[in-house]
């Protein structure tokens, strides 16, 4: 294998040493070993510009439009097997794939251009015009068609959220995802055949072992150091010796300062091999769920045990940033626009924060203090989200008011956690983004709802409130006006779904 | 073989009517189709960023560029002096810098360029530079520039009959005026050229662009050079839809302008925000009109006032606002009407083709006068709607003084009206929403009629070059360049069908300035028809000297020589068509040739707006269900119901996906896609996480489209088909009036909904008083 890379020297040695500064994965059943990575260099610019592998585009550089999704294979923690999942190669950044195997749309295509069931299926559909979204397309298919065996058209819209076409209007792709199940399978050929296949992972599997490290990763180069530690402990380490460091999880925000402001990120340290950030435990009493889970994991099984949350989950971004995205970066970034939050604060969800000097809780709420600026001490990092089960009677619910439903950023989100005593209210909390610097409650009108009954005289005094609570600011996204009104009906919504007066949403209607 | 291919294929169209795959799409799927970024790069290549204005209008007192040199990897920068021809890429009116000199009329005006070893020491080092503003006062929005009188055109009227006298005598008036936004392009490959050195003065321009010819020409102009001296390819674009009309000559000059300073190969890709920000789009309007009507809701007299947000410059704005008020009657015959459209300069960037350039905001006005006719009278829109449809044979001449002779608005409304179930869903949604108390329904069926051709009459014209090599295979270009729409395999079957070939034995190539000279922008939903013509023309050529030839060798009559799948006939002798080519090459027959072809019957007057500037129309129709919810505004389509007219479709797969993206394209522009621009004149939506182009769950659960049938082209044209990439944006206008029949009720009759009809939209619609 010859290949220049020009940050640095490209190598295939699959039996060379193992070399603390040397990020090595798997493409094409080759292992590829490369040393002096720049630690921000993106998956993407790696295939286009030192692979000439161009099959993978750049849309937008920042996530949204999916034109150069990937997908990543990875061993699963829970179930020692293969754990596929599709994510934006834009902002992933290269040392990120260490461990791990990556697929594009060339791993697709077989020996003589025979073309995969998901490829032949979009020929066939007419699911191509430009053709500059398609690979995207081809490998969000190729995540569903390995992980799902019979999607709804709901599940296909989901699997899809993250690809923007400009050309079809999604119908012959959507075609494309119905049919790819009834072409060709082989028999012998993971690649080729659907989630239920017979092929064993076996030998991926343990191609993917073979790459496990004692040592954590450590790479320096001119522009900079990547850290990946395996333990809280020497994450905290870490942080303690380099408090200025960048704390990498999923990069579905970072990503963008590197590939949108052109920030140069001197140190980076990386989350997700952290092993104590990445479990997920259900006690008695909370879902304790590592920072450095992803969305995707998370929202599974927060929604499990709060199924009022569905729609807002689906609705937050898209599944490849899902994917990549962690619960914990959503929470430590903070923006007052951030959909996990709301929900989060309603259902009463702490934060343990752990330092070389130990560890500490702090309950959501009380942890941002302004636009941007939260309770981290430097050297701390968010180790645990707690959040308590839902009681018998506890209603949460999360509603989100945007331009679009899938994959947009919210104007007005909003969350409730109630427990009624008959008409009576016995605790109401209600959070909300999009209304104020940070994510944040409704106290007012929260005191409007405390002890009252639960009724239409209740909750129009407590809109009131709300207006009162909040000053909303005016932008691309929303009016001030719409924001708060918005808030306001989602309230009176609230109230109506728990009477049971309205069911459905728009988007739920005749579905 | 079923009956119907058999009988095609009898009638000797193997290819044409069939629903081939697109030419690239197996390229497409593996990642294999090779976009202008894709192309392997030329030794020493240095690429672009561009260093932009961040305000609307200054004059720059001073511009430090010393950061911006000395950043790692930067090469060289360049400023206006530095070009060495002319300073514009004006399509029409040399109005537009190619980088500002001096002064910065918008934010994202182009000031500077950097060349660096990498894009990203070239995006970086573009923000260093110190620029000395002294702001100056900026128009930024179309109602101020009327105010003011700037305009980058003068304003133009249409007047027929008496408007004034039969609105003042009308028994019913309304009168309203919307604000109608505009749209990003959001082609999924964003803007890009690359220009290589050539020797004696050559440049070779690798452009994502939908007029080669004129990157060609601006590019020569820019650099001192004449058109001999540039050659402009492309083989595929990601999607253009207009923006890359005109917007993609900027691009191609800076990045020439930089590779004839440096001497090496320049590439210019631009980032997406930079992209929005800096390149045209959709025309955002703001419409007053004015109509009159009768008990039976039809229309004695309106009166339009159109002022579109140009921009900065003229661009194509000229031709846009003048389809906008060749279609602001749409399908329906407006005895008295006034029409005046401003043009209005403001600083902002200057807006540019899309997709239908201008038709749509013209047929959005009417579509809402009508719908405010019927909602006053309390009627069902679409029998208001019939009542004003152009008749047959009477009632038939536009406002412009075309007559209508191919009018089948009638017969598609009344299929779609019948197939879509129109009438009782109307009833039963009315139940519904009488006792749903947040969540109403709504439908609409708006119509499309769609003027094909150029408005100027002499682009109307296309080129073809058709070579068989001795093998009997054959290299195929045209003027026409492929965006996705599916162009160059269309004509690829009109040129298999005319030589009688399988259409495997044909190469598509890139659109060449070198190849076929001249060649209008492939736009105004003109590519098939013309260049579909032209290949024919050099294919029936070189059939014919093939025919003569046969005639000679075998010593029969010309009448007695067959092209038939593949085979040829001359007599009682059957030989395959490479054996003919073989036999016709070694007897030194040339077997390359030309096409050319002009658009019959046009022609109009500019000065009057009168004549007949469209060789005919395309119609279609569409009925939209959706459900609004009251409490937010959300909504989401139910149904959507298409009948739409492609004459008879060279490739009914292509021209479905046409339909189908079009409307989706067209809902997009009317819903999601808000363009928001703050007090400074800063686009604040320039990338998907900010502009929302519909998603796969915003495609209609159930979304049926069919194409008309037996609907062959009155007209001439490439096998009696219809031009379809345009027209059916505007079904989309559906989808609107859809959301506005949820939204009225008897406590609002005639909602005042904007468009887009985002949520917020929506609620202020509904009513904007907070509780």
């Amino acid at each position: 294998m010859e290949l220049f890379n020009v940050q640095g020297q490209l190598t295939a040695m699959s039996r060379a040493r193992i070399d603390d500064n040397t990020v090595r994965f798997v493409l094409d059943g080759e292992t590829i070993e490369l040393r002096d990575v720049a630690p921000t260099r993106t998956v993407l610019q790696f295939l286009r510009e030192d692979l000439y592998r161009t099959g993978t585009k750049e849309g937008c550089a920042e996530g949204d439009c999916g034109a150069c999704t990937v997908v990543i294979a990875e061993i699963d923690r829970a179930d020692d097997g293969l754990a596929l999942r599709a994510v934006n190669a834009c902002i992933q950044f290269l040392p990120t794939l260490d461990g791990k195997e990556l697929i594009t749309v060339e791993s697709l295509t077989g020996p003589g251009g025979n073309l995969h069931p998901v490829q032949q299926a979009m020929v066939d559909c007419h699911g191509s015009q430009c053709g500059f979204c398609t690979p995207g397309f081809v490998m969000s298919l190729f995540a569903l068609y390995k992980t799902n065996p019979e999607p709804t058209r709901v599940e296909i819209d989901d699997a899809l959220a993250g690809n923007l076409c400009r050309c079809t209007g999604y119908r012959p792709i959507i075609a494309a995802a119905r049919s790819m199940y009834d072409l060709g399978a082989e028999a012998d050929d993971w690649m080729r055949q659907p989630v239920n296949g017979p092929a064993d992972t076996g030998p991926r599997v343990e191609r993917l072992r073979s790459l496990s490290r004692d040592k954590d990763l450590e790479l320096h180069n001119g522009s900079g150091h990547f850290y990946a530690p395996s333990s809280s402990g020497a994450l905290a380490a870490l942080l303690a010796k380099n408090p200025d460091a960048t704390i990498l999880a999923g990069g579905t925000d970072v990503g963008l300062w590197v590939t949108k402001q052109h920030r140069e990120l001197k140190t980076i340290i990386y989350t997700g091999r952290v092993a104590e950030l990445s479990d997920i435990e259900v006690t008695s009493r909370y879902i304790e769920i590592g920072s450095a889970v992803t969305l995707t994991d998370a929202m599974h099984t927060i929604v499990r045990r709060y199924p009022g949350l569905d729609e807002v989950f689906r609705r937050f971004a898209s599944p490849p940033i899902r994917n990549a995205g962690t619960l914990g970066g959503n929470i430590a970034n903070g923006s007052p626009i951030g959909d996990s939050m709301p929900a989060l604060i309603a259902a009463d969800t702490s934060l343990i924060l752990r330092s070389a000097d130990g560890a500490r809780e702090v309950a959501l709420d009380d942890f941002y203090h302004d636009y941007q600026v939260n309770d981290l001490r430097p050297g701390e990092f968010i180790e645990v989200i707690r959040i308590p089960l839902p009681g018998k009677n506890t209603i949460l619910r999360s509603h989100k008011l945007s331009k679009r439903f899938d994959q947009d950023i919210s104007a007005v989100c909003t969350a409730y956690r109630l427990e009624l005593d008959g008409d009576r209210v016995q605790s109401f909390r209600m959070a909300c983004g999009g209304l104020a610097a940070t994510v944040m409650r409704a106290r007012r009108c929260e005191a409007a709802i405390t002890a009252a009954c639960w009724n239409e005289e209740t909750v129009e005094n407590a809109a009131r409130a709300l207006a009162e609570d909040f000053t909303p600011i005016t932008d691309m996204r929303a009016s001030a006006n719409y924001r708060l009104r918005g808030a306001q009906n989602l309230l009176r919504r609230f109230y109506l779904e728990t009477r049971g007066d309205i069911a459905e949403t728009v988007y739920s209607y005749g579905r | 073989m079923d009956a119907e291919t058999d009988s095609r294929a009898a009638a000797g169209r193997a290819a044409v009517g069939r629903p081939l795959s697109h030419d690239s799409a197996h390229l497409h799927v593996s990642g294999t189709a090779a976009y202008t970024d894709d192309l392997p790069e030329p030794r020493g290549l240095l690429h672009l960023a561009v260093g932009m204005s961040t305000e609307a209008h200054a004059r720059v007192r001073n511009i430090d560029l010393g950061d911006v040199l000395a950043a790692p990897g930067v090469v060289d920068v360049c400023v206006a002096a530095d070009i060495p021809g002319v300073n514009n890429c004006g399509p029409i009116v040399a109005d537009e810098a190619i980088l500002a000199p001096g002064e910065v009329s918008y934010v994202g005006q182009a000031m500077f360029v950097v060349a660096a070893d990498t894009v990203e020491a070239a995006r970086k080092a573009a923000r260093l530079a110190k620029v000395d503003y002294e702001r100056l006062d900026a128009i930024l929005d179309p109602l101020t520039a009327v105010e003011k009188e700037s305009f980058v055109l003068p304003s133009e009227t249409i007047n027929r009959g008496e408007p004034q006298r039969a609105l003042a005598d009308s028994p019913h008036r309304v009168q309203r005026r919307l604000e109608l936004g505009g749209q990003d392009q959001f082609y999924l490959e964003g803007q890009i050229a690359m220009v290589v050195p050539q020797e004696d003065s050559g440049l070779l321009v690798y452009s994502s662009t939908q007029h080669p010819d004129e990157v060609q020409h601006l590019v020569a102009h820019a650099t001192a050079r004449s058109a001999k001296d540039v050659v402009c390819v492309c083989r595929r674009m990601g999607g253009a839809f207009g923006g890359k009309e005109s917007q993609a000559a900027t691009i191609a000059c800076i990045a020439a302008v930089m590779c004839v300073k440096t001497g090496r190969a320049c590439k210019l890709r631009l980032d997406r925000d930079d992209d929005m920000i800096m390149t045209g789009k959709r025309h955002d309007f703001v419409i007053d009109y004015d109509v009159g009507f009768d008990d039976a809701g039809r229309i004695l007299a309106v009166d339009f006032m159109f002022a579109s947000r140009c921009g900065i410059s003229a661009d194509l704005s000229g031709p846009v606002n003048d389809r906008t008020m060749f279609h602001c009657d749409n399908a329906y015959y407006l005895e008295n009407v006034h029409i005046l459209s401003h043009r209005c300069k403001t600083n902002t960037v200057s807006n540019t083709a899309f997709r239908g350039f201008g038709g749509p905001q013209g047929m959005y006005a009417i579509e809402y006068a009508i719908d405010d006719i019927a909602r006053f009278l309390k009627k069902d829109p679409l029998e208001v709607r019939r009542r004003n449809f152009y008749g047959i044979g009477e009632r038939d001449v536009t406002q412009y003084g075309q007559k209508i002779e191919d009018n089948i608005i009638h017969d598609i409304v009344d299929r779609l009206e019948a197939d879509s179930d129109y009438q009782d869903r109307r009833r039963e949604l009315r139940e519904f929403n009488a006792t749903s108390p947040v969540l109403k329904r709504g439908i609409a069926l708006t119509p499309v009629k769609f003027g094909i051709s150029f408005t100027a009459t002499h682009l109307n014209q296309a080129g073809a070059l058709v070579h068989v090599y001795k093998d009997g295979t054959v290299h195929l270009n045209h003027g026409g360049t492929e965006m996705g729409q599916g162009l160059f395999i269309k004509v690829a079957q009109v040129v298999a069908d005319e030589l009688q070939i399988d259409i495997g034995r044909i190469r598509i190539n890139a659109a060449d300035t070198s190849k076929v000279p001249n060649a209008s922008a492939t736009a105004a939903s003109s590519g098939s028809d013309m260049n579909g013509k032209a290949a024919q023309i050099a294919a029936a050529k070189i059939r014919g000297r093939l025919t003569e030839f046969a005639a000679r060798h075998f010593a029969v009559a010309e009448s007695a020589v067959e092209f038939h799948a593949g085979r040829v006939t001359a007599g009682e002798v059957t030989l395959s068509f490479e054996e003919l080519v073989q036999l016709a090459w070694f007897d030194r027959v040339s077997l390359s040739a030309t096409g050319f072809y002009k658009t019959p019957k046009i022609h109009y007057e500019r000065e009057s707006f009168s004549g007949r500037p469209f060789f005919y129309y395309a119609y279609g129709a569409a009925v939209s269900e959706v459900v609004v919810d009251t409490l937010t505004g959300e909504h989401r389509i139910l149904r959507v119901d298409i009948v739409h007219d492609c004459g008879d479709s060279l490739n009914p797969a292509m021209d479905l996906g046409q339909i189908e993206g079009g409307f989706i394209q067209g809902a997009g522009w009317l819903t999601t896609e808000e363009l928001w621009w703050n007090e400074a004149g800063e686009l604040k939506t320039h990338a998907p996480s900010t502009y929302k182009i519909p998603t796969c769950s915003d495609l209609p659960p159930d979304f049926r489209v069919q194409m008309l049938q037996n609907s062959a082209n009155r007209e001439d044209t490439i096998y009696r088909s219809k031009a379809v990439g345009e027209p059916p944006l505007m079904l989309g206008i559906s989808v609107f009036h859809a959301i506005r029949d949820a939204i009225a009720s008897d406590a609002r009759p005639l909602p005042d909904l904007q468009a887009p009809a985002t949520p917020e939209a929506v609620m202020r619609a509904l009513g904007d008083e907070t509780p």
